[in-house]
């Protein structure tokens, strides 16, 4: 950075600013005259900066936009093409006779049971994260005990280690719990592992509620619990859904503890389930493919109603 | 009336949490280190073998070499997602109409789970059916047959879908820099290059240590995205070293020699987390974070 560079776009002298001008080409927008002159160049150099289209950038974000876009145009249109089409079409074309046969195919199949289990174990990874990590990082942001403190730093050591070094230890202690090929056997390892982050939003969140609106619960004659309730819980509802969606997304995509924890089609979740049709449909790839199309739609739809939301859940696991 | 001890919550509101992850996470760590000195086949009970597993693994050829080309695969992921998702998350941080709508659609491989991702690939570069047999240039690569090539090839499949995310962290922060540098600059006389080295990519250091750190232990434990597109191999060509622990494991039944493995995994992920930041400020970091 310049250190002779100007901090405040107010404070330079309009001296300065008609001779660096003098050289640049003629501003293509036409000034209006009712703006005062000072604001009317702030407009003017914030054009010049940032209104000419950069080329390069346009380039190189239209490469990327054909990269993420033709792999998922080829995904949902061999979805609609029959088996015989796949193997002799061009893959790239429009499917000639789109047909909903491969969906049909998933969905009388074991589809809905996968679909449904990761529901269960979304819901209730959720419900156990938001519900251990509330009060936690309520006791977090309002009491510096040391006790409590040490157990917050213990929390965020979790933030280092990989889950991949617990499977073997985690599959240890769910068959000695007799809880192997359960969906509880996900459940509790995924939860564990998605608290740390969950604990560190929570507690931002929890530590920017002033001191003063705890002060007045008190002069109200609330404790930690009523505060907790009537205080805490609705301030912190930004902080849960980020929290809720994190986890939720944690859940949703998990394969490695439903793949080393659960072996029945009747516990199967669906990451696993696609895995397996990879195996079971055999040349079948339409049929695959239309399961992972379908597998992405519950996303999708969160991503269409609440964008804000699913973004923030998502870059919550940048405290990771 | 001042707020005394008992208004505030107790050590208890942390309790439940503290033990459940110390039941189903924390215990685990101390576990493995004690597997790491047994012997179990996956029955019974794991029977103590002393450092066994241990000096066994220092003469393991392949779990060098996993070792080898987890750490190659780290650079290579690093190298290609960082510049890309710099400059896409700085292009779409600008509010133009044209930008917000395509970088709706730059952060749609964000919906996918890793599952189907591997699986969509796998589609996608099949050498005789998939998309990239309709280009001519690409048509009979066999991307993922080829041992020289299937680890680029892994290493593509795995930017493509955490780019996406490290976009949104690099958008988020370039659209922090305050507007008024850029005017300066722009009265300065500095192009738009200029302005890019000088004022968004100094200003962006935070964001590339904290998407460094992810992406480093996101390699480091980069599992199912291999397992389905390659199960390591051809032959052995893809396994890195989470894939070499599992398959000892779960498939070769040797559950204390695949503990070593992953205690080997615990301190690469735990280190490299500490070195980076340490070696870059974790305070500094935590405080870009929050205001993230």
């Amino acid at each position: 950075m310049s250190d002779r560079a100007p901090l405040g776009g107010d404070d330079i002298p309009r001296g300065a600013v008609g001779v660096r001008t003098a050289e640049a080409p003629p501003s293509p927008i036409a000034p209006v005259p009712e703006v005062p002159e000072r604001q009317r160049r702030r407009v003017w150099n914030r054009r010049r900066a940032h209104g000419r289209p950069n080329v390069l950038a346009g380039v190189l974000a239209t490469v990327w936009l054909a990269l993420v876009a033709v792999p998922l145009y080829f995904l949902v249109a061999a979805s609609f093409r029959t088996r015989s089409e796949y193997l002799s079409d061009n893959p790239l074309a429009p499917p000639p006779n789109p047909t909903l046969e491969n969906y049909e195919t998933v969905l009388t199949g074991d589809f809905p049971t996968y679909l449904l289990n990761t529901v269960v174990v979304t819901v209730a990874t959720v419900a156990i994260v938001v519900g251990l990590t509330l009060p936690a990082g309520y006791a977090v942001a309002r009491n510096a005990g040391r006790a409590v403190q040490r157990g917050f730093s213990l929390m965020l050591v979790g933030l280092a280690i990989p889950a991949q070094a617990a499977i073997i230890p985690v599959y240890l202690m769910i068959t000695q719990l007799h809880l192997y090929d359960t969906l509880l056997a996900v459940i509790l390892p995924t939860a564990a592992f998605a608290m740390p982050v969950a604990l560190l939003v929570m507690t931002n969140s929890l530590r920017d509620i002033p001191r003063e609106l705890y002060e007045a619960q008190t002069l109200d004659g609330a404790g930690p619990f009523q505060a907790l309730r009537h205080l805490v819980l609705p301030l912190a509802k930004p902080a849960i859904t980020t929290v809720a969606v994190f986890t939720s997304l944690t859940a949703w995509n998990g394969f490695l503890f439903p793949l080393v924890l659960t072996q029945s089609v009747s516990t199967r979740v669906l990451t696993l389930g696609l895995w397996d049709y990879q195996g079971q449909f055999g040349t079948n790839v339409p049929a695959l493919l239309a399961a992972v199309t379908l597998s992405v739609v519950p996303i999708f739809v969160l991503y269409l109603v609440g964008r804000r939301y699913l973004l923030s859940g998502l870059t919550a696991g940048a405290g990771k | 009336m001042a707020v005394t001890r008992q208004d505030r919550p107790s050590g208890w509101y942390l309790a439940p949490a503290v033990t459940f992850f110390g039941a189903f996470a924390v215990l685990p760590m101390v576990l493995v280190v004690y597997l790491s000195f047994t012997s179990w086949n996956g029955f019974g009970f794991p029977a103590l073998t002393g450092a066994e597993n241990w000096s066994r693994l220092i003469e393991d050829g392949r779990a060098w070499d996993s070792l080898r080309l987890t750490l190659l695969f780290m650079v290579l992921t690093w190298v290609v997602q960082t510049p890309i998702a710099m400059l896409i998350g700085v292009w779409a941080a600008g509010h133009q109409r044209n930008r917000a709508v395509l970088s709706s659609f730059f952060f749609l491989p964000l919906l996918l789970s890793t599952a189907a991702i591997a699986l969509l690939w796998a589609a996608v570069l099949d050498p005789n059916f998939g998309a990239t047999q309709a280009l001519p240039f690409l048509d009979g690569v066999n991307f993922l047959g080829n041992t020289e090539l299937v680890v680029y090839t892994v290493v593509w499949v795995i930017s493509w879908q955490y780019i996406p995310f490290h976009t949104l962290l690099y958008q988020a922060a370039a659209r922090q820099v305050p507007q008024s540098l850029y005017e300066a600059a722009t009265l300065d006389g500095a192009g738009r290059y200029r302005q890019f080295f000088t004022i968004t990519l100094p200003l962006l250091k935070y964001t590339v240590i904290t998407s460094t750190v992810l992406m480093l232990v996101g390699s480091v434990t980069t599992f199912d995205t291999i397992l389905i597109l390659t199960g390591g191999g051809p032959g052995t060509a893809t396994r890195i070293l989470p894939l070499h622990m599992y398959i000892t494991g779960f498939s070769g039944f040797e559950f204390g020699y695949a503990s070593a493995i992953a205690v080997l995994l615990l301190l690469l992920g735990a280190g490299l987390s500490l070195a980076v930041t340490s070696a870059t400020g974790f305070r500094k970091m935590q405080s870009q974070q929050e205001g993230m």
